[in-house]
Order: C-alpha cells, then sequence, then structure tokens
C-alpha cells in the first residue's frame, strides 16, 4: 500500500511536468500545424534561468538563492517564450500546416540550442540550489513528499488555472481558441492569425521555460535536461488529443502514473517499452486521441 | 468602379486548373448572384476572392484598389464579410463568442463599447432565434441556427460587402425564407452590396439584380435576372 501510494506521488509530480510540457506543445500543433521538436531546449533555458540568476547575477540579489529561484519563474517565462517567438517568427510561421518539414527544421534547431548551451555553460551538468524553505519533506501515511516535488505539483495547478482562465474570459485567449478551431473562418472574420499565432508560441514556449526552472528543484541540468521530457511531452499530445486541454489534462496523468508503476515494477528502459506499447495499444481504439474534435479548414 | 472587380481570374489547385479566366463585377449597392452547377468552381471563385486562394493570373479589386498581396483578415478589415458554405461557425466557441471573437478582434478595440453592443442588437434583431441560443456551443446549433449565426457573424463587423456561399443548402424551407427576408432587407434598407452564390433558382432570381452562370470554370451567361428566363437556366444547371 505505501509503495503504491509511494508511486502514485512520483506519477502525480511527473505528470504534472509533462502537463506543463504538452500544454504548450499542443496549443502549438492544435493551431499551427508545426511540430516543435525545440520545444525540449525551451526547457532547458528556463532551466538555466534560475543557474544563471544564482552564478552569475547572485551578488544583486544578495546570494539569496531562494529569491533567486522565485525570480526565476517568471523570468524563465519570459526568455523561453521570447526565444520561442523568435523561433516562430523566423522559421515557423512560413511553414504553417507543414508537420514534417517543421519537424525536421526544429530538430536542427533543437541540435543547434543544445550546443549553444554546452559552449555557453559548459558540458557537465550544473546544480541548482533549491530555495531552503523547499528542503524539507512531509510524510503522510507513511508516503514521503519532498516539499519541491508537492511545489511542482502546486506550481502547475495554478498555471494551468491561469491559461484556461486566460483562454476563456480574455480577448486574446478567444481568438487562440477561434483560430485553433478554423484557421480559415478565423482569417477571413479578420483575425490576423499571424498575431494570434505569436501569441500561442509565446505562452506555449513560456510555459515551457517555467517548466524548466520548475525540473531544477528534481536534478542536476544539462543540456539534455529538455530532450529527456520531449518525447514523453509527445506522446501526451497524441494521446489527449491535438489543441485539447482537457484530454492533454487526463492523459499528462496518466502517462505520469504509468511510467511510474512501470518503472517500479520493472526497469526504467522495460518501462519505457510498456509505455510506448500502451499508447500504441490505445490509439488502435481512439486514433484520434482521449478528446478531439474536427478542424475544418474552407479550402480542405 | 467601385464595388467588387474580378477581371479574368484563373485559379488551380496545384496542377487542376478550376478557374478559367473568371470575370465579374458587384457594383456597390448592387446584388448579384453567381449559379452553376456542383463542382464548377463557386466556392473556389469566392475563397479567392475573400483572399484563402491566390489566383494565378488575373486580378481582384475592391473599391478601386487592387487587393493583390492583401491577407484574408485584412480584406475582412476593408469591409468584406464572407460567410462561407457550410457550418462556418468555430464549433468549441458558444454563439456569443462566436459574435464576441469578431468584434472584439485586434485594431478595433478603440471603438466604444456601446457602440458594439448597439451592432451587436442590431444584428441579433435580425435573427431572434440566436438570442436563445447565445450559450450554446456553435458546433451543437442545427444546420438552419448555424447558417443564421455565420451569417450574423458577418454582419457584426459592419461590411460593406457581403458575400454569401449558397445559404440555403441543406436548410428547411422556414429559415430559406427568414434567410431570404434578411439579405432582402439588407438589400432594400441600408443597401448593402452582396455577391450571393446559389443554386436555388427562384430564390436567387426573386433576390438578384443581375445573375452569372459559371459553367467549367467560365462565366458562360451573365445579364439582369428581370430579362431572365427561369427555364433556361434548367440546361446550364442540370449535372
Ligand atoms: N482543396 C481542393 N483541392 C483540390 N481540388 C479542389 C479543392 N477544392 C475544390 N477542388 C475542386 O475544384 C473544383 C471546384 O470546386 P468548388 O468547391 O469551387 O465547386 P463549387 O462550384 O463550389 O461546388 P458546390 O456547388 O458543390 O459547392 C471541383 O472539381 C473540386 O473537386
Ligand atoms: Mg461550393
Amino acid at each position: 500500500m505505501q509503495t503504491f501510494l509511494e508511486q502514485l506521488f512520483i506519477g502525480l509530480s511527473l505528470g504534472s511536468i509533462l502537463l506543463i510540457v504538452a500544454l504548450g506543445l499542443t496549443f502549438t500543433f492544435g493551431q499551427m500545424g508545426v511540430i516543435n521538436m525545440a520545444h525540449g531546449e525551451l526547457i532547458m533555458a528556463g532551466a538555466y534561468v534560475p543557474y544563471v540568476l544564482q552564478t552569475k547575477v547572485g551578488g544583486a540579489l544578495g546570494g539569496r538563492a531562494g529569491l533567486a529561484f522565485l525570480a526565476a519563474l517568471p523570468i524563465g517565462f519570459a526568455v523561453a517564450g521570447a526565444l520561442g517567438l523568435v523561433m516562430e517568427r523566423t522559421v515557423l510561421a512560413r511553414m504553417v500546416d507543414r508537420p514534417l518539414d517543421t519537424l525536421l527544421v526544429t530538430f536542427g534547431i533543437s541540435l543547434m540550442l543544445q550546443q549553444a548551451a554546452r559552449d555557453l555553460f559548459g558540458a557537465s551538468n550544473v546544480e541548482v540550489v533549491a530555495p531552503s524553505w523547499l528542503s524539507g519533506r512531509w510524510e503522510l501515511l507513511g508516503v514521503v513528499m519532498p516539499h519541491s516535488r508537492l511545489f511542482i505539483i502546486a506550481l502547475v495547478a495554478v498555471l494551468v488555472g491561469l491559461v484556461s482562465a486566460f483562454l476563456s474570459t480574455r480577448p486574446e485567449g478567444r481568438r487562440m481558441r477561434a483560430v485553433m478551431q478554423n484557421r480559415d473562418l478565423a482569417a477571413i472574420s479578420g483575425l490576423s492569425t499571424r498575431r494570434v499565432d505569436a501569441t500561442t508560441f509565446f505562452l506555449g514556449s513560456g510555459l515551457a521555460g517555467v517548466a524548466g526552472v520548475a525540473v531544477t528543484l528534481i536534478g542536476s541540468i544539462g543540456s539534455q535536461v529538455g530532450a529527456g521530457y520531449i518525447i514523453d511531452a509527445f506522446l501526451v499530445v497524441i494521446v489527449g488529443g491535438l489543441g485539447k486541454m482537457r484530454g492533454t489534462i487526463i492523459a499528462a496523468f496518466g502517462l505520469g502514473m504509468l511510467n511510474a508503476f512501470s518503472e517500479y515494477w520493472t526497469s526504467a528502459s522495460l518501462g519505457k517499452a510498456i509505455l510506448f506499447i500502451a499508447v500504441i495499444a490505445f490509439l488502435q481504439f481512439r486514433p484520434n486521441g482521449l478528446v478531439s474534435f474536427q478542424t475544418r479548414g474552407l479550402t480542405g | 468602379m467601385s464595388g467588387l472587380v474580378v477581371d479574368d481570374v484563373r485559379v488551380a489547385y496545384g496542377r487542376t486548373e478550376v478557374l478559367f479566366g473568371v470575370s465579374l463585377e458587384v457594383p456597390d449597392g448592387s446584388l448579384v448572384c453567381v449559379m452553376g452547377r456542383n463542382g464548377v468552381g463557386k466556392t473556389t471563385l469566392l475563397n479567392t476572392i475573400a483572399g484563402l486562394l491566390k489566383p494565378q493570373s488575373g486580378s481582384v479589386s475592391f473599391d478601386g484598389s487592387s487587393l493583390a498581396g492583401v491577407g484574408a483578415h485584412q480584406r475582412a478589415r476593408l469591409g468584406l464579410g464572407y460567410v462561407p458554405q457550410g457550418h462556418a461557425v468555430f464549433p468549441q466557441l458558444t454563439t456569443r463568442e462566436n459574435l464576441q471573437v469578431v468584434m472584439e478582434r485586434q485594431g478595433r478595440r478603440a471603438r466604444a463599447a456601446s457602440l458594439r453592443q448597439q451592432d451587436l442588437d442590431e444584428v441579433l434583431d435580425l435573427f431572434p432565434a440566436l438570442t436563445t441560443l447565445m450559450n450554446r456551443p456553435a458546433g451543437l446549433l442545427s444546420g438552419g441556427q448555424a447558417k443564421q449565426l455565420a451569417i450574423a457573424r458577418a454582419l457584426v463587423t459592419g461590411p460593406r460587402l457581403l458575400v454569401l456561399d449558397e445559404p440555403t443548402e441543406g436548410i428547411q424551407p422556414s429559415i430559406i425564407h427568414e434567410i431570404e427576408d434578411t439579405i432582402a432587407k439588407l438589400h432594400a434598407a441600408i443597401g448593402m452590396t452582396i455577391l450571393l452564390v446559389e443554386q436555388y433558382v427562384e430564390f436567387a432570381l426573386r433576390l438578384a439584380d443581375r445573375y452569372a452562370v459559371l459553367d467549367a470554370g467560365r462565366v458562360v451567361s451573365t445579364g439582369l435576372t428581370s430579362e431572365a428566363d427561369p427555364s433556361a437556366f434548367a440546361e446550364l444547371m442540370a449535372v
């Protein structure tokens, strides 16, 4: 029972990271039909933000690791958002609805960004100092829950709430949903799809940046930190249904749990294999994902 | 000339040519109807006018200026309101949101909120059925309701030219009647310029001042509806 609850907790915290990574992916894929393989490097960019704040400008923050970490959350959002926006403006905006082309191009970008990180920060992994108030742990029914992981779960819950409120109540959010649901109809209704794409990309990339800041609480970071999450995040997007928030949430936690339990019962690599088999089996029954709707164009 | 001018437009999907040099004029204040059998390229023509498709040659101009290089959303802002064929609504947005998202688009924020409410009220007056469906996702509306919403969506932007693609297709007679009344009202009362694509010949001839018949990617017949012989269309429209 106790190990079950322990794995449940690990699955929950893994699922919440996957969720925040996958949300950005599903928005950009659902809306623009582009596959951004460099999304993982936006996580990486976010992860290096608290590192830079702590090591390079640590003096300005009085050497306070906790303050630097908190400041990194909005700054990581902005840095990754801006990086994503540059990618969107320079490359992806020219490749709307060409998923395979974007897959290849962004794979190249992803490798370049990883190399850039190694040039800037060195080839070996670095540590971000966790705030002291996150170093404790809770024990409930014998399950050990580190504060850092609880913090991540709470952070993701807040972010998902904010994103969902943004989508349903803000004019910019409504425009995003409209473009996602029918791009041509949005254009002929006077919505600038280019501008909406930019908003979407900034938001999705920014979320990856925050995820990057969050994963520094779990372990050391390096140029590969994002690559470790990206495949699972793509699986979440596929299982959840493109551009769907509800499906993405269910799929993220489902895959997080599956990951945690299968790795516990077997080994890490066998666990991954089980995960893939489960996803493939699932797609036999629901090829469009958990939740799907038709996105229709007007010109076919 | 003010109004819409389509001049010798050629359009292809990849290598498949669909329009072989179509010319059409929709003068300010007129109501022009384009007819033609299934697959002759009516929707292709309208999508080209709206800026969703690029012609290989030829031009589209609106109020005297060429629309070459002008994107679909900019054409909408120039006053081109387009109601595409079929279920042309945002399915996961409610009826209200479908209208809201179009009214609050970028660049229109400066307009006073009260003025917008007035625009909305005016449009809803034309489609009273929508007022009870404001909170329903548009994907759940019936074909007739969705069509009314699509027309309302085009109207809330205050277009100077309204383009309608087969508004009666698959719609029950009573709603066709309402739509006919609405189009007639818009044309007569505020002199709105309208380009209507329709296969329902009697409906089209009752409404339009002028007609053009499209066949195999070309305009094969044009004229005044008052001088048209409805039976002559039977052959041109037969599949
Ligand atoms: N996206 C597309 N790709 C390739 N061919 C297309 C595409 N859209 C339309 N076509 C072809 O172009 C031709 C004209 O189609 P279009 O939709 O313009 O006809 P239409 O006159 O509007 O027909 P309908 O009365 O059925 O609406 C058809 O032969 C159709 O198969
Ligand atoms: Mg058509």
